[in-house]
């Protein structure tokens, strides 16, 4: 499983989508299910830069891919401060505009996009894990 | 990400293609602020070229549609929207904040 560094910065986001392309491509997902592998993917890296490391520049993000039988496994690696897994929520759509909050949105995405997602802190690193599965839709 | 953007009589089209992410979506806010802070709240968003759009870049847009609704003085409406793109913004549940038009033309009739 061959792993790619890259810089925890914004800019590495449109590169890592590159490497999940690829995956996706190789694995025979169709484009809403390899569009879904996407943003999940950018979505978790965009919440390490931000939210584990507070901050570009601050560390590098590890990302690596296999493909199973059934099964594209994505893993995200970083030294970062420790996730804390939170209660994921719906967002509200029942409310007006001006109320609506767009907070936990990526999280959100992740959960939705992907049919497992396991989060792990080992050794120093949390490491993501997000499987995605042949012929299955999002949530 | 590219943006274009062209200010007709009544309203302004904006057409953005590429990706929209956390390292771009700052500059279409900036974009969109520019264009609000110039008293114009008429916006059509033309997705036709838009290849990806992030949570980050979903909030520009809710945040330029409270702006623009406030007061009713106008809005953003979207215009050419891929399938992929508004499985995003319908997971969000962003789609009913919005009108969305299939051509550019329709949009800019909407105003």
């Amino acid at each position: 499983m061959p792993t790619f560094v890259f810089p925890g910065k914004y800019e590495s986001l449109a590169k890592i989508a590159e490497l999940v392309q690829i995956a996706t491509r190789e694995f025979g997902l169709d484009s809403c299910a390899a569009y879904g592998v996407e943003t999940a993917v950018d979505e978790a890296c965009s919440n390490i830069i931000e939210h584990a490391y507070g901050g570009e520049n601050r560390g590098e993000i590890e990302f690596s891919y296999e493909i199973a039988a059934d099964a594209l496994i994505i893993t995200l690696r970083d030294q970062g401060k420790k996730f804390k897994p939170k209660k994921i929520e719906k967002p509200k759509t029942n409310i007006p505009l001006k109320n609506r909050s767009d907070h936990g949105l990526g999280l959100y995405f992740i959960h939705q996009w992907m049919d497992e997602v396991h989060y792990d802190h080992r050794e120093g690193y949390n490491i993501l894990t997000l499987i995605k599965h042949k012929g299955t839709m999002s949530k | 990400m590219e943006i274009n953007h062209t200010e007709f009589k009544r309203c302004d089209v904006v057409k953005v293609s590429g990706r929209v992410d956390s390292a771009t979506a700052p500059r279409l806010a900036e974009k969109l602020n520019e264009i609000m802070d110039a008293g114009r709240f008429r916006i059509v968003l033309d997705l036709q070229d838009l290849d990806f759009i992030s949570s980050a870049g979903l909030r520009v847009l809710i945040g330029a549609q409270k702006t623009c609704k406030r007061y009713n003085r106008g809005e953003v409406v979207l215009a050419n929207v891929q399938p992929n793109i508004l499985s995003a913004l319908d997971l969000a549940g962003f789609t009913p904040f919005f009108k969305i038009f299939d051509e550019t033309v329709s949009a800019v009739g909407n105003f």
